[in-house]
């Protein structure tokens, strides 16, 4: 009996010890790769490093955007539990409380370093420097942050960063690889220059055990810095602008005629990218969102509006190319309006502006010249020019930009389903009705009127090869109309003779744009029923350097207001230049 | 006082004892390698250190428990075990909690777990009792035998808690009844009770473990249900001894131990450290010496001169091949994990000199088997 109980338990042995060297054979010889490659990813930790952005510089080497450093504090998840919070809540001036909070929220993930206050002042590092002893696992970091120099002034062209989110991944699926605190460029030229500027990321392999510590570095692959951006755009002029433009809403954009370069482009109102780079306060973002002046927008390309007596300089050049008017022609003699069967065509200045030649036509803004200028050519010979010119499609400049409305008989039946009538023809030879421009759009509308006859495709980035479309314009005509806006500020009856400068001898058109009808208007006093007012310019007029546009938003009229703001940007740029040449 | 007879020395189980030590120092070389310095830090002095002299500790005790007839141990079980239950009881009260189980009776220079010492009462206690039985067994004195020293530990060490001793001291008795003979009837009566109560009880028992047992139970039956909470200590050991394939990682190259990624690796998961250092190879070498150990103790039982010696060393080495497949099996993912130390090889002293006692015993057995009657 014993012997049989025996014999079991010597089987009982053996085939433990059968199973277990079968399942080691399982783990070690079957699976052995797998699980060794487990245990590598337990120990060894990929840290992503980004690469420092490429600075961007405007057209005289000056940096816009610049890479700082940004200390930050932080602390060891491992040691939160014997910490005295008094002591930081004291240097960094954070309540206690906060401290607490963040150490309680983040104590799940054990490997990750609590954040507790970031942009420390030299100050505030220099405390804690000297009082690491007394707070155990204490880290104090240095990353790159980026400083946009200028703020609120180019916020709009340059754009900001932020952190990557699933649009981005769905755009560029490299981003999948990139860690959570990598940041990329959210709008603007961040955005759309991102891939040169980001730089190659560096890598960081390090052994690290349970607990997360990084115990010992196995190989390092430096980060390589973004290539730097050389803008077309003159800070001079862009803080100028900025400085006059602030107290309105609207827009400053101007062009170099011959190239096409961006000397500046600013929005208002605007915001503070700077904000942008650490973690966007979410106050101040609704405040963004829910602002109704759209500060967010960049209303030089996205911003849409009826062109106003601005567009006349493109009626005219149609007059003038297709042979219906000479320029002394007195084409009309204006009373004050234009009555068509029932219907009354007003010119903005009710006495009227008796005879009326081109030139006198287009420096006093005279409504009823241009009705019957716009009779005699017909709407598609006034949209054909518009469209040549570069209305109503983008203009290539890269950035998210509106493409605006030139119309026509066949728009009008096609999306409005009725007949073209003369009135129409009429609404649009003086800019208003359903046209819809952007102020780059004028801007370059401008150059093209003052450099010859080339239309230029914008460019930000210098030393770009751009490409231009030479229209077949006559330059004597060019010249009679660059002669008649000059005659808009310089002389007395000009629609802007009150915004003439004794700095600099600057030409251009005035635009009044109606948001809503006169009767409304009236009846109304309220400042969203205000008018537009544009003034689309060059300066200086012998030999142009720049062509630009202004839009003030309900800001009145185009020779009260847009006209004067032009010229204190334009002034406020030369005295800047000359103070530098003082300096100097 | 002590009379050293030659044939005594010539009949020292050589083989058996320098198996166990070498098992030990490799056991050593573990703890040194899963500890090591400058990861590890804090324990002073280190665990092997600590090890190295428990083991000094172990052997000299070894000596002293070969020293003297095992049978004249049978004369005082009944004052042994009512120290034993005395020990277990007062670990209820008094005993020191760590990790949520109350194991440890604190004398201020040491600390040690009475359910070890125990276990060597235990065995000698019922051997003794069952040695004077006629065999086999009525019913009745298996009942009672059943309750006595089964039952009334099993709740004591189940409520410290402590499942795995207590388990493991329900299957010794059964093991050690049915080699002095249990009534067949009851042994079908218990098994049926056992398949019985898996089925329909389990739900009671279920209720009745500890959430983290519960969590232990739920993470060996499927481990990738929470691989990062519950069944952490299971997928973490199989990386641990699947990464050493074949050759192993090298000695003191092993990751998994000192960079913490397997817990408790000085104790319970020592075994996973020796695999992922050693590989397949070095791990059939150490399985060899188990088996060398555990066939050469078990030929004791075979050829004892009594019942008691007989029972002795059954009981011993049951508990040795017990505490081994559960914890390798357990460090294998193909049992539940149940905090168990690894015979000879993890770090514990208390554990460390229980098992040499219970050697020490069976080589007693051994040496004496042709003393045919009693001095």
């Amino acid at each position: 009996m014993n012997n049989i109980k025996n014999k079991l338990y010597m089987g009982l042995i053996f085939f433990i010890f059968f199973i277990v060297v079968i399942r080691l054979f399982h783990l070690q010889i079957i699976k052995g790769e797998v699980y060794n490659k487990l245990s590598e990813q337990n120990r060894v930790r990929t840290i992503k490093i980004p690469a420092p952005r490429g600075i961007i510089y405007d057209r005289n080497g000056i940096p816009l955007v610049e890479n700082i450093p940004s200390f930050s504090v932080s602390l060891s998840p491992e040691y939160t539990q014997n910490i005295d919070i008094k002591i930081l809540s004291k240097i960094l001036n954070v309540p206690e409380e906060e401290i607490a909070n963040k150490i309680k929220k983040k104590s799940e993930s054990v490997y990750i370093p609590i954040r507790i206050k970031e942009n420390l002042t030299f100050k505030e590092v220099a405390m804690l420097e000297a009082r690491k002893s007394e707070i155990p696992g204490l880290l104090i970091e240095i990353e790159i942050k980026r400083h946009y120099v200028y703020k609120e002034a180019t916020a709009h062209l340059i754009g900001y960063l932020g952190k990557i989110t699933e649009e981005h991944i769905k755009n560029n699926p490299s981003f999948r690889e990139f860690p959570h605190y990598f940041k990329v460029g959210q709008a603007g030229l961040e955005y759309i220059y991102d891939g040169k500027l980001r730089g190659i990321p560096g890598e960081k392999v390090v052994e690290v055990d349970a607990l997360g510590r990084e115990l010992r570095l196995i190989r390092e692959i430096p980060p390589q810095k973004g290539e730097d951006l050389y803008l077309t755009m003159d800070a001079f002029l862009q803080e100028a602008a900025y400085e006059t433009l602030k107290n309105y809403d609207g827009t400053f954009i101007a062009i170099k005629p011959d190239s096409g370069e961006i000397l500046a482009l600013v929005s208002t109102p605007s915001f503070d990218s700077n904000l942008f780079v650490e973690r966007i306060d979410p106050k101040y973002w609704t405040e963004l969102i829910n602002n109704p002046k759209k500060p967010l927008l960049n209303k030089a390309i996205q911003g849409l509006y009826p062109p106003g007596s601005t567009f006349k300089v493109i009626t005219a050049l149609a007059g003038l190319e297709e042979g219906l008017i000479t320029p002394e022609q007195i084409l009309t003699i204006c009373r004050g309006g234009l009555s068509i069967g029932k219907w009354f065509f007003a010119c903005w200045k009710k006495e009227g502006h008796g005879p009326v030649n081109l030139r006198k036509a287009l420096a006093e803004s005279c409504d009823v010249y241009f009705y019957e200028l716009g009779r005699i050519l017909g709407i598609n010979r006034i949209s054909k020019y518009a469209k040549a010119l570069g209305l109503g499609s983008p203009t290539g400049f890269g950035f998210d930009e509106k493409n605006g409305l030139v119309p026509d008989e066949e728009w009008k039946m096609k999306v409005l389903k009725t007949n073209w009538f003369l009135g129409d023809t009429f609404n649009t030879a003086i800019g208003q009705g359903f046209l819809r421009v952007t102020p780059l759009q004028m801007a370059l509308v401008m150059a093209t009127i003052v450099n010859g006859g080339i239309k230029h495709k914008p460019t930000i980035i210098r030393n770009m090869q751009t490409n231009y479309e030479r229209l077949n314009l006559n330059q004597n005509n060019l010249n009679i109309i660059k002669d008649a806006l000059i005659a808009v500020v310089n002389e007395p009856s000009g629609t802007a003779a009150q915004a003439r400068s004794n700095l600099i001898k600057f030409g251009g058109k005035t635009g009044t744009v109606q948001v809503v009808s006169k009767k409304v208007k009236e009846k109304f006093s309220h400042k969203h029923f205000e008018h537009h007012a544009w003034f689309i310019g060059f300066a200086p007029v012998d030999t142009p350097e720049i062509a630009f546009s202004v839009i003030i938003e309900h800001g009145g009229s185009g020779g009260a207001v847009a006209a004067p703001v032009a010229k204190n940007i334009l002034e406020g740029y030369i005295l800047k230049k000359r103070q530098l040449n003082v300096e100097n | 006082m002590l009379k050293i007879d030659r044939r005594l020395i010539e009949n020292f189980d050589w083989i058996t004892f320098i198996t166990v030590i070498v098992i030990c120092f490799i056991g050593i070389l573990t703890i040194y390698s899963a500890t090591r310095p400058p990861l590890d830090e804090g324990e002073r002095p280190p665990f092997y250190i600590k090890q190295i002299i428990w083991l000094t500790i172990a052997i000299i005790f070894l000596f002293i428990f070969v020293s003297f007839d095992y049978t004249k141990l049978k004369n005082f079980w009944i004052i042994f075990y009512l120290f034993g239950f005395f020990l277990l009881i007062i670990v209820l009260f008094s005993g020191k909690t760590a990790m949520g189980a109350k194991r440890w009776i604190n004398l201020g220079f040491f600390s040690f777990q009475p359910s070890e010492i125990f276990k060597i009462i235990f065995v000698i206690s019922l051997s003794a009792y069952l040695s004077d039985k006629k065999s086999p067994l009525t019913i009745f004195e298996s009942i009672k035998i059943l309750i006595i020293f089964a039952l009334l530990p099993f709740i004591l060490i189940f409520k410290q808690p402590d499942l795995g001793t207590a388990l493991m001291i329900v299957f010794i008795t059964f093991i050690m009844l049915i080699y002095k003979g249990i009534p067949t009837r009851l042994l079908i009566f218990f098994v049926c009770l056992a398949l019985v109560s898996v089925f329909f009880l389990w739900e009671i028992l279920w209720e009745g473990l500890k959430e983290y047992q519960r969590n232990r139970l739920t993470a060996f039956i499927d481990p990738t249900v929470d691989p990062k909470g519950i069944g952490y200590n299971i997928v973490q050991s199989m990386i641990t001894v699947g990464s050493g394939q074949f050759f192993g990682k090298g000695f003191l190259s092993g990751t998994q131990g000192p960079l913490k990624f397997l817990p408790e690796r000085q104790t319970d998961f020592i075994f996973p450290i020796f695999a992922e250092e050693w590989g397949f190879l070095g791990c059939l070498v150490l399985l060899s010496l188990y088996l060398i150990f555990f066939v050469r103790i078990f030929k004791v039982s075979t050829i004892a001169k009594d019942s008691f010696g007989n029972l002795l060393s059954i009981g011993f080495t049951t508990i040795f091949i017990f505490y081994f497949f559960i914890n390798i099996g357990m460090t294998l993912g193909i049992m539940p994990v149940v905090g168990i130390p690894l015979p000879f090889m993890s770090y514990g002293g208390t554990t460390l000199l229980a098992n040499f006692i219970g050697i020490a015993l069976i080589i007693n057995v051994r040496m004496r088997r042709f003393e045919l009657f009693y001095p």
